[in-house]
Protein backbone atom coordinates (compact mmCIF):
# COMPACT_ATOMS: atom_id res chain seq x y z
CA UNK A 1 0.00 0.00 0.00
CA UNK A 2 0.82 3.22 -0.48
CA UNK A 3 2.17 5.94 1.97
CA UNK A 4 -0.01 9.11 2.45
CA UNK A 5 1.58 10.80 5.56
CA UNK A 6 4.38 9.67 7.46
CA UNK A 7 5.22 11.25 11.04
CA UNK A 8 9.02 11.15 11.89
CA UNK A 9 9.92 12.18 15.60
CA UNK A 10 6.58 14.79 16.19
CA UNK A 11 7.44 17.03 18.86
CA UNK A 12 4.93 19.95 20.11
CA UNK A 13 5.54 22.30 23.42
CA UNK A 14 3.58 24.87 24.66
CA UNK A 15 5.41 27.01 26.44
CA UNK A 16 7.35 24.28 29.32
CA UNK A 17 4.32 22.38 28.81
CA UNK A 18 5.49 19.24 26.10
CA UNK A 19 2.52 17.39 24.86
CA UNK A 20 3.96 15.86 22.38
CA UNK A 21 7.51 14.13 22.79
CA UNK A 22 8.55 11.99 19.40
CA UNK A 23 5.51 10.63 17.61
CA UNK A 24 6.45 8.18 14.62
CA UNK A 25 3.76 7.38 12.14
CA UNK A 26 3.18 6.09 9.03
CA UNK A 27 -0.49 5.89 7.28
CA UNK A 28 -0.84 4.30 4.16
CA UNK A 29 -3.51 4.86 1.03
CA UNK A 30 -7.05 3.68 3.20
CA UNK A 31 -6.30 2.99 5.87
CA UNK A 32 -8.18 4.18 9.03
CA UNK A 33 -6.60 4.75 12.28
CA UNK A 34 -8.32 5.45 15.78
CA UNK A 35 -6.13 7.08 17.77
CA UNK A 36 -6.97 7.12 21.79
CA UNK A 37 -6.44 8.15 24.84
CA UNK A 38 -7.39 10.12 28.15
CA UNK A 39 -8.08 13.68 28.06
CA UNK A 40 -4.99 15.72 27.86
CA UNK A 41 -2.93 13.40 26.40
CA UNK A 42 -2.03 15.04 23.44
CA UNK A 43 -4.47 14.00 20.76
CA UNK A 44 -6.09 16.98 19.22
CA UNK A 45 -2.13 18.17 19.30
CA UNK A 46 -1.00 15.30 17.36
CA UNK A 47 -4.41 15.50 14.62
CA UNK A 48 -3.60 19.57 14.51
CA UNK A 49 0.20 19.28 13.82
CA UNK A 50 -0.86 16.66 10.74
CA UNK A 51 -2.62 19.52 9.06
CA UNK A 52 -0.55 22.25 10.82
CA UNK A 53 -3.28 24.09 12.64
CA UNK A 54 -0.57 23.61 14.90
CA UNK A 55 3.20 24.04 14.10
CA UNK A 56 5.22 21.09 15.02
CA UNK A 57 8.12 22.11 17.29
CA UNK A 58 9.97 19.57 15.70
CA UNK A 59 10.23 16.79 13.39
CA UNK A 60 9.06 16.20 10.14
CA UNK A 61 5.39 15.45 8.10
CA UNK A 62 5.58 14.12 4.54
CA UNK A 63 2.66 14.02 2.44
CA UNK A 64 2.76 11.59 -0.56
CA UNK A 65 6.48 11.31 0.59
CA UNK A 66 6.69 15.12 -0.03
CA UNK A 67 8.64 16.89 2.95
CA UNK A 68 6.28 19.86 4.02
CA UNK A 69 8.46 22.99 4.93
CA UNK A 70 12.17 23.53 4.29
CA UNK A 71 14.98 22.91 6.41
CA UNK A 72 17.00 25.88 7.34
CA UNK A 73 20.01 25.40 9.56
CA UNK A 74 18.51 22.10 11.18
CA UNK A 75 14.90 24.15 11.61
CA UNK A 76 12.14 23.52 9.51
CA UNK A 77 10.25 26.47 8.13
CA UNK A 78 7.14 26.55 6.59
CA UNK A 79 5.31 29.37 4.36
CA UNK A 80 2.05 30.50 5.06
CA UNK A 81 0.75 29.65 1.63
CA UNK A 82 2.32 26.37 1.24
CA UNK A 83 0.18 25.30 4.43
CA UNK A 84 -3.10 26.60 2.89
CA UNK A 85 -2.48 24.36 0.01
CA UNK A 86 -1.61 21.53 2.17
CA UNK A 87 -4.92 21.86 4.21
CA UNK A 88 -6.55 21.37 0.94
CA UNK A 89 -5.27 18.23 0.88
CA UNK A 90 -6.47 17.07 4.51
CA UNK A 91 -9.48 17.75 5.99
CA UNK A 92 -10.32 18.16 9.27
CA UNK A 93 -13.74 17.98 11.45
CA UNK A 94 -14.27 19.38 14.49
CA UNK A 95 -16.23 18.50 17.43
CA UNK A 96 -18.01 21.70 17.59
CA UNK A 97 -18.71 21.46 13.50
CA UNK A 98 -17.17 24.91 12.85
CA UNK A 99 -19.77 25.42 10.30
CA UNK A 100 -20.17 28.72 8.62
CA UNK A 101 -23.76 30.48 10.07
CA UNK A 102 -24.12 33.15 7.45
CA UNK A 103 -24.01 30.52 4.84
CA UNK A 104 -26.96 27.79 3.48
CA UNK A 105 -25.14 24.40 3.76
CA UNK A 106 -24.51 24.27 0.41
CA UNK A 107 -22.78 27.56 0.28
CA UNK A 108 -20.72 25.82 3.00
CA UNK A 109 -19.53 23.18 1.16
CA UNK A 110 -18.99 25.78 -1.84
CA UNK A 111 -16.81 27.88 0.04
CA UNK A 112 -13.62 26.57 -0.25
CA UNK A 113 -13.80 25.25 -3.36
CA UNK A 114 -14.40 28.61 -4.78
CA UNK A 115 -12.19 30.55 -2.73
CA UNK A 116 -9.44 28.55 -2.18
CA UNK A 117 -9.52 25.71 -5.03
CA UNK A 118 -10.83 28.76 -7.68
CA UNK A 119 -13.18 26.24 -8.71
CA UNK A 120 -16.39 27.40 -10.96
CA UNK A 121 -19.36 28.51 -9.45
CA UNK A 122 -21.09 25.54 -11.56
CA UNK A 123 -18.36 22.74 -10.41
CA UNK A 124 -18.40 23.53 -6.78
CA UNK A 125 -22.08 23.08 -6.74
CA UNK A 126 -22.31 19.90 -8.52
CA UNK A 127 -19.62 18.74 -5.95
CA UNK A 128 -21.39 19.80 -3.26
CA UNK A 129 -24.21 18.51 -4.52
CA UNK A 130 -22.83 15.47 -4.72
CA UNK A 131 -21.07 15.28 -1.32
CA UNK A 132 -24.15 16.19 0.38
CA UNK A 133 -25.95 13.21 -1.03
CA UNK A 134 -22.69 11.10 0.08
CA UNK A 135 -23.38 11.93 3.40
CA UNK A 136 -27.18 12.08 3.07
CA UNK A 137 -28.01 14.99 3.08
CA UNK A 138 -28.68 16.35 -0.53
CA UNK A 139 -32.73 17.53 0.48
CA UNK A 140 -30.88 19.72 3.15
CA UNK A 141 -28.76 22.09 0.85
CA UNK A 142 -30.61 25.39 0.75
CA UNK A 143 -31.17 25.44 4.55
CA UNK A 144 -29.23 27.15 7.15
CA UNK A 145 -27.07 25.01 9.79
CA UNK A 146 -28.81 26.72 12.64
CA UNK A 147 -32.02 24.79 11.36
CA UNK A 148 -29.78 21.42 11.13
CA UNK A 149 -29.58 19.09 14.03
CA UNK A 150 -26.28 18.41 15.95
CA UNK A 151 -25.95 14.99 13.70
CA UNK A 152 -26.94 16.92 10.67
CA UNK A 153 -24.44 19.72 11.33
CA UNK A 154 -21.34 17.35 11.65
CA UNK A 155 -22.18 15.91 8.05
CA UNK A 156 -21.93 18.75 6.73
CA UNK A 157 -19.34 19.69 8.24
CA UNK A 158 -17.61 16.65 6.74
CA UNK A 159 -18.88 16.96 3.23
CA UNK A 160 -17.35 20.41 3.36
CA UNK A 161 -14.61 18.57 4.19
CA UNK A 162 -14.86 16.47 1.32
CA UNK A 163 -15.85 18.70 -1.28
CA UNK A 164 -12.10 19.83 -0.99
CA UNK A 165 -11.22 16.06 -2.62
CA UNK A 166 -8.88 15.77 0.23
CA UNK A 167 -5.70 12.36 0.67
CA UNK A 168 -6.85 11.56 3.86
CA UNK A 169 -9.32 12.99 6.50
CA UNK A 170 -8.90 14.01 10.18
CA UNK A 171 -11.45 13.61 12.75
CA UNK A 172 -11.15 15.42 16.05
CA UNK A 173 -14.02 13.57 18.85
CA UNK A 174 -16.88 14.65 16.20
CA UNK A 175 -19.23 12.71 17.90
CA UNK A 176 -18.19 14.47 21.20
CA UNK A 177 -20.55 17.47 21.51
CA UNK A 178 -23.96 15.08 20.46
CA UNK A 179 -26.64 13.83 21.68
CA UNK A 180 -26.31 10.26 22.36
CA UNK A 181 -28.51 9.63 19.44
CA UNK A 182 -27.21 11.48 16.84
CA UNK A 183 -23.61 9.81 17.53
CA UNK A 184 -24.86 7.12 15.31
CA UNK A 185 -25.61 8.72 12.24
CA UNK A 186 -22.42 10.51 12.35
CA UNK A 187 -20.55 6.93 12.93
CA UNK A 188 -22.37 5.50 9.89
CA UNK A 189 -21.54 8.26 7.79
CA UNK A 190 -17.31 7.51 8.86
CA UNK A 191 -17.95 4.37 8.49
CA UNK A 192 -19.26 4.98 4.97
CA UNK A 193 -16.27 6.83 4.07
CA UNK A 194 -13.59 4.02 5.77
CA UNK A 195 -14.97 1.48 3.16
CA UNK A 196 -14.61 3.18 0.31
CA UNK A 197 -10.91 3.46 1.13
CA UNK A 198 -10.96 7.35 2.43
CA UNK A 199 -7.71 7.16 4.41
CA UNK A 200 -8.58 8.64 8.09
CA UNK A 201 -7.20 9.55 11.19
CA UNK A 202 -10.00 9.38 13.48
CA UNK A 203 -9.79 10.55 17.64
CA UNK A 204 -12.99 9.40 19.27
CA UNK A 205 -14.01 7.66 22.69
CA UNK A 206 -16.36 5.21 20.74
CA UNK A 207 -14.14 1.92 21.40
CA UNK A 208 -16.81 0.02 18.99
CA UNK A 209 -16.16 2.49 15.96
CA UNK A 210 -12.52 1.63 17.01
CA UNK A 211 -12.72 -2.20 17.61
CA UNK A 212 -15.25 -3.05 14.07
CA UNK A 213 -13.28 0.09 11.01
CA UNK A 214 -10.42 0.88 12.37
CA UNK A 215 -7.39 -1.20 10.56
CA UNK A 216 -5.22 0.04 13.48
CA UNK A 217 -5.48 1.63 16.73
CA UNK A 218 -3.26 3.67 18.64
CA UNK A 219 -2.83 4.46 22.11
CA UNK A 220 -1.51 7.63 23.32
CA UNK A 221 -0.56 8.44 26.53
CA UNK A 222 2.12 11.28 27.88
CA UNK A 223 3.23 12.48 24.29
CA UNK A 224 3.33 9.17 22.81
CA UNK A 225 2.66 5.96 21.50
CA UNK A 226 2.35 3.77 24.03
CA UNK A 227 0.63 0.71 22.52
CA UNK A 228 -0.27 0.31 19.02
CA UNK A 229 -1.92 -2.41 16.63
CA UNK A 230 -5.19 -4.27 15.37
CA UNK A 231 -7.79 -3.38 17.48
CA UNK A 232 -9.05 -6.77 18.13
CA UNK A 233 -5.25 -7.11 19.60
CA UNK A 234 -5.15 -3.58 21.30
CA UNK A 235 -8.90 -3.47 22.75
CA UNK A 236 -8.89 -6.87 23.75
CA UNK A 237 -5.88 -7.69 25.10
CA UNK A 238 -3.83 -4.72 25.95
CA UNK A 239 -0.38 -4.91 26.96
CA UNK A 240 0.15 -2.06 28.89
CA UNK A 241 -1.42 -1.28 32.41
CA UNK A 242 -2.01 2.36 31.25
CA UNK A 243 -3.96 1.03 28.65
CA UNK A 244 -5.88 -1.45 30.73
CA UNK A 245 -7.02 0.95 32.83
CA UNK A 246 -8.01 3.68 30.12
CA UNK A 247 -10.34 0.83 28.59
CA UNK A 248 -11.66 0.13 32.04
CA UNK A 249 -13.31 4.07 32.41
CA UNK A 250 -14.37 3.01 29.46
CA UNK A 251 -16.70 0.26 30.21
CA UNK A 252 -19.88 2.42 29.35
CA UNK A 253 -19.07 1.49 26.00
CA UNK A 254 -19.32 -1.86 25.87
CA UNK A 255 -17.02 -4.32 23.60
CA UNK A 256 -19.22 -7.04 21.63
CA UNK A 257 -17.39 -10.41 22.74
CA UNK B 1 -47.12 84.35 28.71
CA UNK B 2 -44.63 84.12 25.52
CA UNK B 3 -46.35 84.68 22.21
CA UNK B 4 -45.38 81.72 20.17
CA UNK B 5 -45.23 83.34 17.03
CA UNK B 6 -43.64 80.31 13.94
CA UNK B 7 -44.14 82.33 10.88
CA UNK B 8 -40.85 84.19 11.00
CA UNK B 9 -39.19 80.87 11.11
CA UNK B 10 -41.12 79.19 8.11
CA UNK B 11 -40.73 82.37 5.77
CA UNK B 12 -36.89 81.69 5.99
CA UNK B 13 -37.57 77.98 6.14
CA UNK B 14 -34.90 77.52 3.32
CA UNK B 15 -32.43 78.57 4.68
CA UNK B 16 -32.99 75.84 7.75
CA UNK B 17 -33.27 72.95 4.99
CA UNK B 18 -30.08 74.58 3.05
CA UNK B 19 -28.40 74.08 6.75
CA UNK B 20 -30.00 70.47 7.31
CA UNK B 21 -28.62 69.33 3.78
CA UNK B 22 -25.22 70.73 4.63
CA UNK B 23 -25.30 68.33 8.14
CA UNK B 24 -26.54 65.45 6.19
CA UNK B 25 -23.86 66.18 3.59
CA UNK B 26 -20.86 66.02 6.34
CA UNK B 27 -22.58 63.57 8.42
CA UNK B 28 -22.41 61.30 5.07
CA UNK B 29 -19.03 62.08 3.64
CA UNK B 30 -17.87 61.32 7.92
CA UNK B 31 -19.12 57.63 7.41
CA UNK B 32 -18.10 57.18 3.78
CA UNK B 33 -14.78 57.94 4.71
CA UNK B 34 -14.77 56.84 8.55
CA UNK B 35 -15.91 53.40 7.98
CA UNK B 36 -13.53 52.23 5.80
CA UNK B 37 -10.87 54.10 7.75
CA UNK B 38 -12.25 52.39 11.07
CA UNK B 39 -12.06 49.06 9.43
CA UNK B 40 -8.31 49.76 8.56
CA UNK B 41 -7.25 50.93 11.84
CA UNK B 42 -9.27 47.70 13.20
CA UNK B 43 -7.12 45.24 11.03
CA UNK B 44 -3.82 47.80 11.48
CA UNK B 45 -4.75 47.19 15.64
CA UNK B 46 -5.46 43.48 15.31
CA UNK B 47 -2.63 42.59 13.02
CA UNK B 48 0.38 40.32 14.71
CA UNK B 49 2.86 43.18 13.53
CA UNK B 50 3.42 44.69 17.00
CA UNK B 51 4.67 47.95 15.52
CA UNK B 52 1.58 48.63 12.86
CA UNK B 53 -0.68 47.60 16.11
CA UNK B 54 0.78 50.17 18.19
CA UNK B 55 0.71 52.72 16.00
CA UNK B 56 -3.16 52.32 15.57
CA UNK B 57 -4.08 51.79 18.97
CA UNK B 58 -2.35 55.45 19.79
CA UNK B 59 -4.50 56.72 16.86
CA UNK B 60 -7.30 55.37 17.98
CA UNK B 61 -6.80 56.29 21.32
CA UNK B 62 -5.96 59.31 20.86
CA UNK B 63 -8.92 60.54 18.48
CA UNK B 64 -11.31 58.89 20.73
CA UNK B 65 -10.21 60.72 24.30
CA UNK B 66 -9.73 64.18 22.60
CA UNK B 67 -12.78 66.46 22.41
CA UNK B 68 -13.77 66.52 18.67
CA UNK B 69 -13.80 71.01 18.87
CA UNK B 70 -10.35 70.20 19.64
CA UNK B 71 -10.10 68.29 16.72
CA UNK B 72 -11.70 70.31 14.63
CA UNK B 73 -10.05 74.05 15.80
CA UNK B 74 -6.83 71.57 14.84
CA UNK B 75 -7.41 70.95 11.32
CA UNK B 76 -9.09 74.28 10.66
CA UNK B 77 -6.40 76.66 12.58
CA UNK B 78 -3.02 74.38 13.31
CA UNK B 79 -2.95 72.27 10.10
CA UNK B 80 -2.31 74.88 7.69
CA UNK B 81 0.31 76.41 8.96
CA UNK B 82 1.81 73.13 9.35
CA UNK B 83 1.65 72.45 5.80
CA UNK B 84 0.29 74.70 2.88
CA UNK B 85 -3.53 73.79 2.40
CA UNK B 86 -6.24 75.81 2.25
CA UNK B 87 -8.45 75.19 4.74
CA UNK B 88 -12.15 75.93 4.53
CA UNK B 89 -14.74 75.37 7.06
CA UNK B 90 -16.16 72.07 4.84
CA UNK B 91 -12.67 70.12 4.52
CA UNK B 92 -11.96 70.70 7.60
CA UNK B 93 -15.55 69.15 9.03
CA UNK B 94 -15.31 65.89 6.83
CA UNK B 95 -11.64 65.52 7.75
CA UNK B 96 -12.28 65.72 11.62
CA UNK B 97 -15.29 63.92 11.47
CA UNK B 98 -14.21 61.26 9.31
CA UNK B 99 -11.08 60.08 11.08
CA UNK B 100 -12.73 60.92 14.64
CA UNK B 101 -15.57 58.68 14.31
CA UNK B 102 -13.14 56.14 12.06
CA UNK B 103 -11.47 55.63 15.57
CA UNK B 104 -15.00 54.91 17.03
CA UNK B 105 -15.55 52.06 13.91
CA UNK B 106 -12.35 51.06 14.22
CA UNK B 107 -13.32 49.65 18.21
CA UNK B 108 -16.49 48.78 17.06
CA UNK B 109 -14.82 46.74 14.03
CA UNK B 110 -12.60 45.48 16.25
CA UNK B 111 -15.27 44.33 18.62
CA UNK B 112 -17.50 42.68 16.43
CA UNK B 113 -14.78 40.72 14.70
CA UNK B 114 -13.56 39.24 18.29
CA UNK B 115 -16.96 38.22 19.14
CA UNK B 116 -16.83 35.78 16.49
CA UNK B 117 -16.39 32.57 17.83
CA UNK B 118 -12.40 30.84 17.09
CA UNK B 119 -13.90 28.44 15.58
CA UNK B 120 -14.91 29.69 12.84
CA UNK B 121 -11.25 30.73 12.05
CA UNK B 122 -10.57 26.78 12.82
CA UNK B 123 -13.38 26.09 10.47
CA UNK B 124 -11.70 28.45 7.66
CA UNK B 125 -8.54 27.49 7.97
CA UNK B 126 -8.93 24.07 8.05
CA UNK B 127 -10.58 24.10 4.55
CA UNK B 128 -7.27 26.09 3.32
CA UNK B 129 -8.27 29.65 3.84
CA UNK B 130 -5.98 32.73 4.48
CA UNK B 131 -6.06 34.77 6.88
CA UNK B 132 -7.35 37.63 4.81
CA UNK B 133 -9.79 35.19 2.91
CA UNK B 134 -11.40 33.93 6.45
CA UNK B 135 -11.74 37.70 7.28
CA UNK B 136 -13.49 38.75 4.26
CA UNK B 137 -15.67 35.53 3.63
CA UNK B 138 -16.16 34.20 7.21
CA UNK B 139 -15.40 36.72 10.23
CA UNK B 140 -16.53 40.32 8.71
CA UNK B 141 -19.65 39.52 7.61
CA UNK B 142 -20.80 37.61 10.68
CA UNK B 143 -18.93 40.48 13.08
CA UNK B 144 -20.71 43.03 10.67
CA UNK B 145 -24.04 41.59 11.40
CA UNK B 146 -23.60 42.15 15.20
CA UNK B 147 -22.02 45.57 14.95
CA UNK B 148 -25.05 46.96 13.52
CA UNK B 149 -26.82 48.28 16.63
CA UNK B 150 -23.69 50.14 18.25
CA UNK B 151 -22.49 51.45 14.68
CA UNK B 152 -26.18 53.57 14.02
CA UNK B 153 -25.33 54.68 17.67
CA UNK B 154 -22.04 55.99 16.77
CA UNK B 155 -23.88 57.83 13.68
CA UNK B 156 -25.95 58.98 15.57
CA UNK B 157 -23.57 60.47 17.89
CA UNK B 158 -21.75 61.37 14.80
CA UNK B 159 -24.81 63.68 13.19
CA UNK B 160 -25.17 65.10 16.86
CA UNK B 161 -21.27 66.03 17.05
CA UNK B 162 -21.45 67.60 13.65
CA UNK B 163 -23.14 70.59 15.29
CA UNK B 164 -19.96 71.63 16.22
CA UNK B 165 -19.22 73.04 12.84
CA UNK B 166 -21.15 76.01 13.35
CA UNK B 167 -18.10 77.15 15.35
CA UNK B 168 -15.56 77.28 12.39
CA UNK B 169 -18.69 79.12 9.85
CA UNK B 170 -19.80 75.86 8.23
CA UNK B 171 -23.29 76.52 7.15
CA UNK B 172 -24.91 73.61 8.52
CA UNK B 173 -28.12 73.13 10.25
CA UNK B 174 -26.78 74.84 13.86
CA UNK B 175 -25.14 77.78 11.96
CA UNK B 176 -28.53 78.16 10.01
CA UNK B 177 -29.99 78.35 13.02
CA UNK B 178 -28.08 81.04 14.86
CA UNK B 179 -28.34 82.81 11.73
CA UNK B 180 -32.18 82.51 11.65
CA UNK B 181 -32.29 83.52 15.53
CA UNK B 182 -30.15 86.98 14.89
CA UNK B 183 -32.32 87.92 11.73
CA UNK B 184 -35.74 87.36 13.13
CA UNK B 185 -35.55 87.74 16.65
CA UNK B 186 -37.15 84.35 17.57
CA UNK B 187 -34.66 82.09 18.92
CA UNK B 188 -37.15 80.43 20.60
CA UNK B 189 -39.18 79.43 17.53
CA UNK B 190 -35.92 78.78 16.11
CA UNK B 191 -34.37 76.82 18.27
CA UNK B 192 -37.86 74.78 18.96
CA UNK B 193 -37.98 74.15 15.00
CA UNK B 194 -34.61 73.03 14.50
CA UNK B 195 -34.93 70.84 18.02
CA UNK B 196 -37.88 69.19 16.20
CA UNK B 197 -36.08 68.57 13.05
CA UNK B 198 -33.03 66.86 14.60
CA UNK B 199 -35.46 64.97 16.56
CA UNK B 200 -37.07 63.58 13.14
CA UNK B 201 -33.73 63.04 11.77
CA UNK B 202 -32.34 60.65 14.30
CA UNK B 203 -35.88 59.09 14.85
CA UNK B 204 -36.42 57.80 11.27
CA UNK B 205 -32.52 57.21 11.15
CA UNK B 206 -32.73 54.58 14.17
CA UNK B 207 -36.28 53.29 13.08
CA UNK B 208 -35.02 52.56 9.77
CA UNK B 209 -31.75 50.93 11.85
CA UNK B 210 -34.64 48.99 13.49
CA UNK B 211 -35.84 47.61 10.32
CA UNK B 212 -32.73 47.14 8.91
CA UNK B 213 -31.82 44.61 11.79
CA UNK B 214 -34.95 42.74 12.02
CA UNK B 215 -34.48 41.89 8.37
CA UNK B 216 -30.59 40.57 8.89
CA UNK B 217 -32.21 38.64 11.68
CA UNK B 218 -34.95 37.12 9.55
CA UNK B 219 -32.84 36.35 6.46
CA UNK B 220 -29.60 34.81 7.86
CA UNK B 221 -30.28 33.53 11.51
CA UNK B 222 -28.65 34.34 14.60
CA UNK B 223 -24.82 33.82 14.78
CA UNK B 224 -24.79 30.57 16.79
CA UNK B 225 -23.35 27.85 14.70
N1 LIG C 1 -3.03 26.11 22.24
C1 LIG C 1 -2.62 25.58 23.41
N2 LIG C 1 -1.92 26.32 24.27
C2 LIG C 1 -1.48 25.81 25.43
N3 LIG C 1 -1.68 24.54 25.84
C3 LIG C 1 -2.38 23.74 25.01
C4 LIG C 1 -2.90 24.21 23.76
N4 LIG C 1 -3.54 23.19 23.15
C5 LIG C 1 -3.45 22.15 23.98
N5 LIG C 1 -2.76 22.46 25.10
C6 LIG C 1 -2.44 21.55 26.21
O1 LIG C 1 -1.86 20.40 25.66
C7 LIG C 1 -2.30 19.24 26.34
C8 LIG C 1 -2.89 18.27 25.36
O2 LIG C 1 -4.06 18.82 24.82
P1 LIG C 1 -4.92 18.09 23.71
O3 LIG C 1 -4.05 17.78 22.56
O4 LIG C 1 -6.10 18.95 23.45
O5 LIG C 1 -5.36 16.75 24.43
P2 LIG C 1 -6.51 15.74 24.08
O6 LIG C 1 -7.07 16.12 22.74
O7 LIG C 1 -5.87 14.40 24.08
O8 LIG C 1 -7.53 15.87 25.17
C9 LIG C 1 -3.28 19.71 27.40
O9 LIG C 1 -2.60 19.79 28.62
C10 LIG C 1 -3.68 21.06 26.92
O10 LIG C 1 -4.00 21.90 27.99
MG1 LIG D 1 -9.00 16.78 22.19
Amino acid sequence: MSEIVRIENLHKSFDKLDVLKGIDLSVSAGETIVLLGSSGSGKSTMLRCVNFMEVPSDGRIYLHGDLIGSEQNGRMNYRESELCTLRTRIGMVFQHFNLFPHMTVEQNVMEGQLTVLKRSQTEARDKARAQLERVGLADKALEYPARLSGGQKQRVAIARALAMDPDVMLFDEVTSALDPELVGEVLKTMRQLAEEGMTMLVVTHELGFAYHVANRVLFLSDGAILEQGEPQQVLKAPKTKRMREFLDGHSLFKLPD
Amino acid sequence: MVEWDFLAVFADFDLLMTGLLNTLKVTGLALLFGVPLGLAFALMRLSTNRPLSMIAAFIIEFFRTTPPLVQLFWFFFALPILIDVRMTPFIAAVVTFSIQSSAFFAEIFRGGIQSIDKGQWEGAKAIGMSYSQSMKRIILPQAVKRMIPAFMERSIELLKTTTLVSTVAYADLMFQANDLAQKTFRPLEVYTVVAVMYFVLIFVFSQLSIAVERRLARSGESTVH
